[in-house]
């Protein structure tokens, strides 16, 4: 155990020294396994014992500290078997897919996941029987309130998606990256730089906000609409841009997770029927008032009303006075700072990781086209059906395919409602 | 490792397995977004069929009576990708571009995930085995170890695979060049460049629009089948949406709506794309870079593609060979 945390200091040391000279560690030296168990939504699990064995009759063991880590230095390449000691797991949950992996080690440190789930919720490999059985009020609970947190992150990204939609009509492929950058961002200022999380929070959104929104669209996305870009072409470009930064990050930062320095492996409390960590619950309360603040902006002041006739129809609003690359300034800016605390909220619930934008970008497009391209509440109320949907689609079908019901969701809505749950019905092909 | 060794790499990656693979998908894509401009961004959803119908009807369903052979088990590969544009395209033609866009996307994803969390389809671990024996049987290359064409050597599986690969994209290549400037063509043609003009004359742009996604499906499932013969091995993993946007890559690099576009993308993009990548580890391993680590060159390639992509959109959208006013870049 400690010397899983002599690592981790050492990995984050190393990580602080290269970030100053802009450049990542290399793969550390020799070759180990480390095992991830964690419970509900990705929550570490401390203190299980993992051993390690080979044909050679190698034998190693590790503890799973506080991020739920546990790395068992290995001799050479080659295959291992790592075993979970089931008796040191908590009471009444099992590893999903059975206590035992074949892991093949090539360089490097090789990740071995075991996950969770509460006993006759698949611990056997292959058991198809028994899901429905599981469905209690409990779990339902719990995983609505999972949904909730899942859909106001998405809610976060899929708000300003569908401004910057709204207003240039762009379909923003590298939306995911932005709150991909506001994550990192934060872990900059706060692992490289030292700043309390407190800090290095608002100072690294408010950043982001500024470099990768404003700055954005000032080098790239307003040029291109003076230049008279199509729309299709506007999108490949988000596209080839959503390639570039993903990979940038990655080439800086290395592939493995991070977390934050502080209110990592937070221990959840007991609220009855449901578990939530209080970080979740703060995280929540911000989340919701950004959520409300910029509804209330968009209907209330000046410039949310030129927001909205912009996304109405651009040459009308440019005609009757207002400043429409003003107006895409500023929804860009938003746009940023709503995906940066998006990709904050993430980073911390979950893990800081180059791809994390990546996999919430499909959904945060599922959650707009659900509530209709461009329409603002809409954005939020597709954000709750997908959040709730992905998370109680887990009773009925793998965990592997919350994502895709999300996404099936959109394809058969867009078949029977093409402008969305509360988009305006007008012929959209 | 030397110069020449980084040059014969490249050079037999741009004609090898691999980029024979990308060139059959993109060759699909071709026909949808270049003469077509059906914004399809779900083209890996095709390759993954053609992989995974070699696959399950080769290895995890292993003599069962539907499937005798490999021939057989293409052909099943076909209609499944013929299956699949039109579960695709029946709700998503009359849709504007960028609904298309992002239901195909979809699709690709959802496909994906349906393949790696079913245990019978292979699951996580995707599918391993001995796939496509009788092609390897036929193999008229005389029994040796390698064989060598100037500085390029090949085993002998591998120049039976990529003769016939070529073969192969010679004959489509042909049919695409005959499709295309038969009056089949010209409908497709107009629908890209005016729809509604074209439904005026009385054509079923729906229909003709619903051939090109069938027709580039299944140069997409083409690519996926000699996928999983080539490599021997169907990941779920390699079917992510990034395959699709290398393939636009590609196409726009060589020119939309060219016949010989996508071929010219795919030999220069694998060119470049080992080139760069073989050049920077002999960089590194002779001492010359000394702040980058082995590591770090695959991101550089993919940070590379990206910009690629988005210079050559906004500075060259017609690519090597195509013209500008023939590139439907613009949302009807």
């Amino acid at each position: 155990m400690h010397r899983g945390i002599a690592r981790l200091v050492l990995v984050l040391v190393a990580f602080a020294a290269a970030g100053l000279v802009g450049l990542s560690p290399a793969q550390a030296e020799g070759q180990s396994i480390t095992a991830f168990v964690s419970g509900a939504e990705k929550a570490p699990i401390p203190g299980v014992t993992v051993n390690v064995t080979d044909a050679d009759g190698f034998t190693g063991s590790g503890q799973t500290d506080a991020e739920g880590l546990a790395t068992i230095e290995v001799p050479s390449p080659g295959k291992y078997t790592a075993t979970i000691d089931v008796a040191t797991l908590p009471l009444g949950v099992e590893v999903k897919g059975g206590p035992e992996r074949s892991i093949n080690v090539l360089q490097g440190d090789k990740k071995v996941l075991f996950p969770l789930v509460p006993v006759g919720e698949g611990g056997d490999s292959g058991s198809g029987g028994g899901i429905f059985s599981s469905i209690t009020v409990d779990r339902v609970l719990q995983l609505i309130l999972d949904g909730i947190i899942l859909s106001l992150i998405i809610a976060l990204g899929a708000l300003g998606l569908s401004l910057i939609f709204g207003t240039t009509g762009l379909s923003n492929f590298a939306h995911g990256e932005l709150l991909t950058l506001g994550a990192f961002t934060v872990l900059v200022l706060n692992t490289t730089l030292g700043l309390n999380l407190l800090i290095a929070a608002p100072i690294g959104i408010v950043i982001s906000a500024a470099l990768w929104g404003w700055g954005q669209n000032q080098i790239l996305w307003k040029p291109l609409r003076k230049r008279g870009t199509g729309l299709i072409a506007a999108m490949i470009v988000s596209i080839g841009l959503a390639i570039a930064l993903r990979y940038t990050i990655l080439f800086l930062f290395g592939g493995s997770p991070e977390s934050y320095a502080q209110f990592a492996g937070q221990p959840g409390i007991d609220l009855g029927p449901v578990f939530i960590t209080p970080k979740a619950i703060y995280l929540s309360i911000i989340a919701i008032i950004f959520l409300v603040a910029t509804v209330a902006w968009l209907k209330g002041s000046r410039l949310g009303k030129a927001t909205r006739a912009v996304s109405d129809n651009p040459a009308l609003a440019s005609a009757s006075g207002v400043n429409v690359e003003r107006v895409i300034s500023v929804v860009w800016v938003l746009g940023a700072l709503l995906a940066a605390y998006g990709g904050v909220f993430l980073g911390m619930t979950q893990n800081v990781v180059w791809t994390m934008g990546q996999f919430l970008l499909l959904t945060l497009f599922a959650a707009v086209v659900l509530g209709g391209l461009g329409t603002t509440s809409g954005a939020i109320v597709g954000s709750f059906v997908v959040g709730i949907t992905v998370q109680l689609s887990t009773l009925i079908v793998p965990t592997e395919l919350k994502t895709a019901a999300a996404l099936l969701l959109m394809i058969v809505l867009l078949l029977i409602r093409p402008q969305g749950l509360l988009g305006r019905a007008e012929r959209v092909g | 490792m030397d110069m020449g060794f980084v040059l014969t790499q490249a050079i037999s990656q741009a004609i090898g397995v691999t980029a024979i693979i990308y060139l059959l998908a993109t060759m699909g894509l071709n026909i949808q977004f270049g003469y077509a401009g059906l914004l399809n961004f779900g083209q890996i959803a095709f390759v993954a069929i053609g992989s995974y119908a070699i696959g399950v009807f080769i290895i995890q369903w292993q003599g069962s009576v539907f499937v005798p052979n490999l021939w057989v088990a293409i052909l099943y590969a076909i209609l499944l990708s013929v299956l699949l544009a039109l579960i695709l395209g029946v709700p998503t033609l009359r849709l504007r571009a960028d609904y298309l866009a992002i239901v195909t996307i979809a699709a690709g994803e959802i496909i994906r995930l349906i393949f790696k969390s079913t245990d019978s389809l292979g699951g996580a671990q995707g599918i391993n085995g001995k796939m496509g024996e009788e092609f390897y049987a036929i193999n008229p290359f005389p029994e040796q170890d390698r064989f060598d064409f100037g500085p390029l050597s090949y085993t002998r599986n591998d120049a039976w695979v990529v003769t016939v690969g070529w073969i192969v994209i010679a004959l489509l290549l042909l049919l695409t060049w005959a499709l295309m400037r038969s009056p089949w063509g010209r409908v497709l043609k107009g629908i890209r460049e005016d729809e509604d003009a074209v439904r005026s004359l009385g054509k079923s742009t729906y229909f003709f629009k619903m051939q090109a996604l069938i027709l580039g499906g299944i140069f997409g499932t083409l690519g996926g089948i000699f996928w999983a013969i080539a490599k021997q091995s169907v990941q779920p993993d390699s079917f992510v949406p990034a395959f699709t946007f290398f393939c636009y890559t590609i196409l726009i690099l060589g020119g939309a709506a060219r016949v010989m576009g996508p071929v010219i993308g795919a030999i220069i993009f694998w060119f470049l794309l080992v080139f760069v990548e073989q050049f920077l580890l002999l960089l590194i391993s002779n001492g010359t870079i000394t702040f980058l680590e082995p590591t770090q060159v695959g991101p550089i390639r993919f940070i590379l593609v990206g910009l690629g992509l988005m210079l050559l959109i906004i500075f060259r959208p017609q690519g090597i060979l195509g013209d500008k006013k023939e590139i439907a870049l613009d949302a009807k």
